[in-house]
């Protein structure tokens, strides 16, 4: 089986990570993504097991969900729609309040025109929804030169910098 | 008026190239139509009954001569002879095709103009009070705050999938607010504190639609450094918790009357302690920088002007003397005065203008109101900066151009929404209505008598034509296939905000106009004096007289 592409900064690359849903046996090692549920259940035998882990949310939940994210190497936020914009607020969260350092991955409904404003919310990797072509898709992140307001790529809106 | 910089331009001249190419991935099937849609919309294209419809931003209303001449050239070029002017100060076209409409971006661009954010989930174009800068009563100009506000909302990278659309008004005369900022998601009144200094009194959670609200006061007095920070906290509540799984209950408005306003602003005031940083502050610098595109036209040192109005409005030529009565506008300026170009005419629906009368308007603006122009929330026009010495060589341009109706404010100034006619959301045409009161009530004697009262015409539940706070608001509804119209009275979108109340059952085409008719008879009737307005007459009686009225002895009330 070929490995999953996906872009992380702006480049497209290889998953290194493993998408584990709930029930599904925990790889050996490697660098696994669990549900919220599962490392909420176990946490620091996750943590102690895997020094690189990554957690999945859902849309609905918050930045205060997610306990110790300093923690992960990884955090996947979910698209259900396109339309559903609330991972653009719990990414700038996680990253301007929270500190978030670590990969900040959209998955799901992902689409080439978002990559633009949700790079700007602080996500640096995405899975594209299957069968968006990802070449086209790196064009994306240069369509515009200039931006007004500030935001996680820069805290600094236009005014400060004009 | 705002000039862009290289900034500005390169930001809107990157996004007409974007939709380019998001255009030519929809035709290649890359993206669905349902992929589609949001990226089609916030690039202010709508699908309507029959054809596309591009809503072009005129942000806070403000047009120059030239913008007006090069909207009169798209209507000419690439639709069907003329514009509509839209309830949220802007311009639209019915019939552009989608193969033309990258080009009309283009040539909205060469004036600095585009249609950004004027349709979808996300803010859209700011809107003020169209005598912005002129009225007397004013604090301060609100015009500089909406440009720094739809700056802030251009592209905004967190706030362009909301739950829902998302609309802001400013104005910057507390005392009498004509932009409804009771009836926006957010609106923002500049007022005064104690300490002598200006800020935001900021309200949320106002609107129309299916579910009226007046909005409520988060903020008393928000300084105007955190002006683009606590809106931002707004927003991201909203974001974060407004309803998404269904359409009709996904407003602001809906999540402030749920959580209450209480726990409402507990959210967001946690958001903004937790968020806000000192380089998000708005600096004076800046504040000042846009000021200075709004400094006043060089006007001319004249007298005061009052007593010449007043010998107008009283003159030998009756036609012209009743324009400047309702038309014409007192002005913080010594010697001018503010004027409403009114559109509405017998026979032409609200807020339709042709190309022809566009170029002569602009031709006007430039000889008389230093080449400026304002669309007004009421579907006209206003000439900011005339002088009073000329107003009757104004007025007789105006009415060879078959635009010096004066009805500015009353009864044939309706206000509607395009309706069955070219809206397949609606449920009822509006237009035919506005056409058949103009029409049965076009004669001025009869307009003065009934004095100040507004007719607002929704075809359907979403109030595009803001029924809601008509003096008379009616309302169209699909009744077993036919169409009806519900009568309203007591709307108000100003100081006094209240929302209309419904007075009987649902009326048929037949039976509408008459029973306006029947209301404003009782209303001449029953009025305590020549200068107690309609609204003010259904305040104090109550409806029971206009049901009377209407229905006779047996009034069905709520039956639709």
């Amino acid at each position: 089986m070929s490995a999953v592409r996906i872009i992380r900064d702006r480049a497209i690359v290889d998953d290194d990570f493993v998408h584990v849903p709930d029930g599904a046996e925990l790889p050996d090692g490697g660098k696994p993504i669990v549900t919220l549920a599962r490392y909420v259940a176990s946490r620091e035998a996750l943590l102690g097991r895997y020094p690189a882990l990554g957690v999945r949310i859902a849309s609905d939940k918050l930045p205060g969900d997610v306990p110790e994210p300093g923690r992960l190497a990884l955090i996947a936020i979910e698209f259900p729609r396109f339309s559903d914009g609330r991972g653009f607020s719990v990414a700038r969260q996680l990253r301007d309040r929270h500190g978030f350092a670590g990969e900040l991955r959209a998955v799901g409904w992902v689409l080439r025109d978002q990559l633009f404003y949700m790079e700007r919310c602080g996500f640096n990797a995405f899975e594209l929804k299957p069968g968006k072509p990802l070449e086209s898709a790196l064009e994306a992140f240069g369509e515009f030169t200039a931006t007004y307001q500030a935001a996680v790529d820069d805290p600094r809106p236009l005014y400060r910098r004009r | 008026m705002y000039q862009y910089d290289d900034y500005d331009r390169r930001i809107i001249t990157e996004r007409a190239r974007q939709f380019r190419g998001q255009v030519a991935r929809r035709l290649t099937g890359e993206i669905t139509e349902e992929e589609f849609k949001p990226l089609r919309l916030q690039n202010g294209l709508y699908m309507q009954l029959h054809a596309y419809m591009l809503r072009v931003a005129v942000p806070y209303g403000l047009l120059s001569s030239t913008q007006v001449r090069k909207l009169a050239h798209i209507a000419r070029t690439y639709d069907r002879g003329y514009a509509h002017l839209t309830t949220r100060q802007n311009v639209q076209y019915n019939w552009p095709k989608l193969a033309d409409v990258p080009t009309i971006l283009d040539e909205l661009a060469s004036v600095e103009m585009h249609a950004v954010q004027t349709s979808g989930n996300c803010v859209r174009n700011i809107s003020s009070d169209h005598f912005a800068g002129v009225a007397p009563d004013e604090l301060e100009d609100p015009r500089p705050y909406c440009e720094i506000l739809r700056q802030w909302s251009t592209f905004h990278p967190e706030f362009a999938y909301l739950p829902r659309k998302f609309k802001i008004a400013v104005t910057g005369t507390p005392g009498d607010d004509r932009t409804a900022v009771r009836f926006h998601d957010i609106g923002l009144r500049l007022v005064e504190n104690a300490a002598g200094e200006h800020g935001f009194e900021v309200i949320v959670g106002g609107g129309m639609g299916r579910t009226p609200q007046i909005g409520e006061v988060i903020r008393e007095f928000l300084p105007k450094r955190y002006l683009l920070s606590y809106i931002e906290s707004i927003l991201r509540v909203y974001n974060l918790f407004g309803r998404r799984d269904n359409k009709f209950k996904a407003r602001i408005k809906i999540l402030v009357a749920a959580l209450g306003i209480d726990e409402f602003r507990r959210r967001v005031e946690e958001d903004w302690e937790a968020s806000r940083t000192p380089a998000l502050e708005l600096p004076d610098a800046e504040i000042e920088r846009v000021r200075a595109f709004f400094t006043p036209p060089p006007y001319e040192t004249l007298p005061p002007s009052d007593t010449q109005l007043a010998a107008f409005a009283l003159g030998r030529d009756r036609d012209f003397g009743t324009w400047v009565k309702n038309n014409v506008y007192r002005h913080k300026v010594p010697g001018y005065s503010a004027v409403v170009i009114s559109v509405k005419m017998p026979g032409v629906p609200p807020g339709d203008v042709s190309d022809t009368q566009l170029d002569s308007i602009a031709a006007v603006a430039d000889a008389y109101s230093f080449g400026q122009v304002v669309v007004t929330h009421t579907q006209n026009l206003v000439l900011p900066d005339v002088k009073t010495s000329e107003l009757p060589r104004l007025h007789a341009e105006l009415v060879a151009l078959d635009l010096g109706k004066a009805n500015a404010g009353k009864l044939t100034d309706v206000i509607t929404c395009p309706g069955l006619d070219y809206c397949d959301l609606a449920n009822a045409r509006s237009i035919p209505l506005s056409l058949e009161i103009a029409e049965r009530f076009d004669r001025i004697d009869y307009l003065n008598d009934v004095g100040d009262v507004s007719i607002k015409i929704s075809g359907c539940i979403n109030s595009c034509g803001h029924h809601h706070v008509g003096n008379i608001g009616i309302l169209g509804i699909d009744k077993r296939g036919a169409e009806f119209y519900q009568l309203m009275l007591g709307g108000s979108p100003g100081n006094d905000a209240s929302i209309g109340k419904i007075l009987g059952a649902a009326l048929s085409q037949d039976e509408i106009v008459g029973a306006i008719e029947k209301v404003l008879e009782r209303y001449l009737l029953v009025r305590e004096s020549p200068d107690e307005r309609f609204l003010e007459t259904v305040r104090r009686v109550g409806l029971e007289p206009f049901k009377q009225a209407v229905y006779g002895g047996a009034a069905a009330v709520g039956a639709a």
